[in-house]
């Protein structure tokens, strides 16, 4: 079975971001770019099925990303994974989440896949919909926020994460599935996994290689156009709740809290 | 107008393996060693769990072959992961570092196929650990006046001695043990390296020494009476343990070094953070010039000490001769460590003494750093003996 698992470069968390007031983009070169800590779920599932399954599984990883990603796919890589496509192009830069759903799903019918796996969002645009759409461009069934999964027969049987509990899904492979961070904890690459990542192999196709037409790429290709942004609002100061009396205080805060339809 | 650049050839870039492995080991130190760091120091143990972790990290290979299943991440890999190991407890990197750097470097340097065939992969994976076994209650910085004897019988060498501050010597498995075969000898020709197993009668383990600091990692004596070593465990050849001591501790020098930069490098955070946060006189103490100026004496001693660890690791790397540089990098950043954390603490003021702060415990943990692995005493001779000659 061969899986194949997208992944996305994102900043890191912690820093600071700023946007190119000319581009309209975020400044991805300035600061210290990581593996999508919610792919990282995915990888990890990948290689517990992989594992399962026996020798005849790999899983391959697979980004759109600047050249310069290789150290986001090596940690992939370190972690286990067997080898990595970087998907990167002139052509896509400015790519929205329709554009690049159809590119990694061009790049996905280029290296082939049996049962594709993802994380439910990125840690930088949170849109939630590339999962979907590349199934929807590969014409397969789509399995979101997934749990718990299992492999066999060549189906799935998942688990999909609901408010109330969760919904039980079963689908013909090939088939995609995102996953949460509820289904899984990922290992660290281990040290020598590190160390040996870098013989392993990063193909990078271009885009006429994967048979994508370059005018559905790109800021051209892309249906939404970032208009302008603005910094979020300095937050307002909080009500404080000061009285002697905890039972006071507790129905001070009930009472904001059913003002507010919360509770 | 631009000047002519001379600096081809010269690349403080590191690669990207290794900037990963950095990356790795600090998520791993900030999520599973920091959570444990004070129940390490209350209870002196790391607990198995973590042991555990560290095992499966390849913690316990960093340095060693991959057809051993260590993770051969070089001299300057295995500094920097000593480096973010230092960001932890101190009991972490000196478990690691006396199995690593010292108690299994003279099997890897030194050992024999045979010998590497039949223990590396157990030691790499951490299922084994090993210990460095120098140091005697009349030799410590005279290493070579050890008087632990080897007398061979048959096919077997008769081992009696003790050897004591033996870190790790509670846990260890194997030891590579220095011991005397050749009285008259001495050290040109007359001590000779065993690699024994510490778990036969022969051997018995003193108490776990009652130390100022490194809680979590033990030190105790051995105890070698009638115990017994396969002649084909020697490491290296008959006579010639000294020259392999020396070469071991090369290398655990350059590491040390690293640990110190890291230690001190996140001293110099708390410290600034601190500083920032910590209102005297109506504004925060690092608006203060006397605070200011400590901070920037410290970060350029760090500054000094990484460039100096990575440069002799280069060395180490392309297989050049580096033995001046190690001492000269044991020796720096050793005394630097103790000095940074000593104005660090400063800075932080009464709180700085607290337990709570983690300070204090970093304080007590440096000041064994100027003596073990060779005094700094030693290592000006060494350095002082190259410049001479």
């Amino acid at each position: 079975m061969k899986i194949v698992v997208t992944v996305k470069q994102v900043p890191d968390t912690n820093a600071e971001k700023t946007f190119d007031p000319v581009t309209k983009r975020l400044n991805r070169s300035s600061i210290e770019n990581v593996l999508n800590p919610f792919d990282e779920y995915a990888i990890e599932e990948a290689l517990r099925i992989k594992e399962a399954q026996g020798a005849d599984t790999t899983v391959t990883i697979l980004t759109m990303a600047p050249a310069s990603a290789t150290d986001v796919v090596r940690k992939a890589l370190g972690m286990g994974a067997d080898n990595a496509v970087l998907l990167s192009d002139d052509a896509i830069p400015g790519s929205d989440t329709m554009a690049t759903a159809y590119a990694l799903a061009q790049a996905l019918k280029h290296v082939g896949f049996d049962l594709i796996l993802s994380g439910t969002q990125s840690t930088d645009a949170i849109c939630s919909v590339v999962p979907a759409a590349i199934a929807e461009h590969l014409n397969i069934p789509c399995v979101t926020y997934v749990k718990k999964l299992t492999v066999e027969n060549n189906a799935i049987d998942a688990q999909r994460e609901t408010e109330s509990g969760f919904v039980r899904v079963r689908a013909p492979l090939p088939a995609l599935v995102s996953v949460t961070k509820a289904i899984n904890e990922p290992r660290y690459p281990t040290l020598k996994g590190i160390m040996g990542a870098k013989k392993k192999e990063i193909q990078t196709p271009s885009i006429a290689d994967i048979g994508a037409d370059p005018a559905r790429l790109g800021e051209a290709g892309s249906k939404t156009v970032v208009e302008s942004f603005a910094p979020v609002g300095a937050r307002q100061k909080g009500q404080v709740v000061s009285v002697s009396d905890a039972k006071e205080g507790a129905k001070q805060i009930l009472d904001f809290l059913i003002a507010k339809k919360v509770v | 107008m631009a000047i002519a650049t001379k600096s081809e050839g010269l690349n403080f870039e590191l690669p990207e393996d290794l900037k990963l492995l950095r990356r790795s080991i600090r998520e791993f130190v900030e999520k599973e060693l920091w959570p444990v760091g004070q129940q390490v120091e209350d209870t002196d143990e790391i607990p198995d769990s973590v042991m555990d972790k560290l095992k499966e990290m390849g913690m316990f290979g960093l340095p060693f072959p991959e057809e051993y299943g260590g993770a051969a991440v070089g001299e300057l890999g295995y500094c920097i992961a000593l480096e973010e190991l230092g960001r932890a407890n101190a009991a972490f990197s000196n478990v690691i570092g006396a199995h690593c750097s010292i108690g299994v470097m003279a099997l890897h340097l030194d050992g024999s196929k045979e010998l590497k065939d039949r223990y590396m992969a157990d030691l790499c994976a951490g299922e084994k650990i090993g210990c460095f076994a120098l140091s005697e209650p009349n030799a410590g910085s005279d290493a070579a006046n050890i008087q632990t004897s080897a007398v061979r019988q048959g096919d077997e060498y008769i081992v009696n001695g003790v050897k004591h501050f033996i870190t790790n010597g509670d846990i260890a498995d194997f030891a590579t043990v220095f011991t005397v075969t050749d009285k008259n000898l001495g050290a040109r020709g007359g001590i000779t390296a065993l690699w024994v197993d510490l778990n036969q009668p022969g051997v018995k383990r003193g108490p776990n020494d009652k130390k100022m600091g490194l809680y979590g990692s033990h030190t105790c004596e051995l105890v070698f009476t009638d115990a017994k070593v396969p002649a084909d465990h020697v490491i290296g050849q008959v006579g010639m343990g000294f020259i392999t001591a020396m070469k071991t501790l090369d290398m655990g020098r350059l590491s040390l070094g690293a640990g110190c930069v890291g230690a001190s490098q996140f001293a110099l955070e708390k410290a600034i953070a601190h500083a920032k946060e910590r209102i005297q006189f109506g504004k925060p103490i690092a608006k203060q010039q006397a605070v200011q100026f400590m901070l920037a004496d410290i970060a350029t001693e760090i500054y000094a000490a990484r460039n100096m660890v990575y440069n002799g690791a280069w060395k180490a790397d392309r297989g050049e001769r580096f033995s001046m540089e190690a001492a000269m990098v044991k020796r720096y950043c050793s005394d630097m460590a103790i000095h940074v954390v000593d104005r660090v603490l400063q800075i932080h003021g009464g709180m700085g003494f607290m337990k709570e702060t983690g300070i204090e415990r970093g304080y007590r943990d440096a000041r064994i750093l100027a003596i073990y692995e060779g005094t700094n005493e030693i290592q000006r001779m060494i350095i002082a003996e190259e410049l001479l000659k």
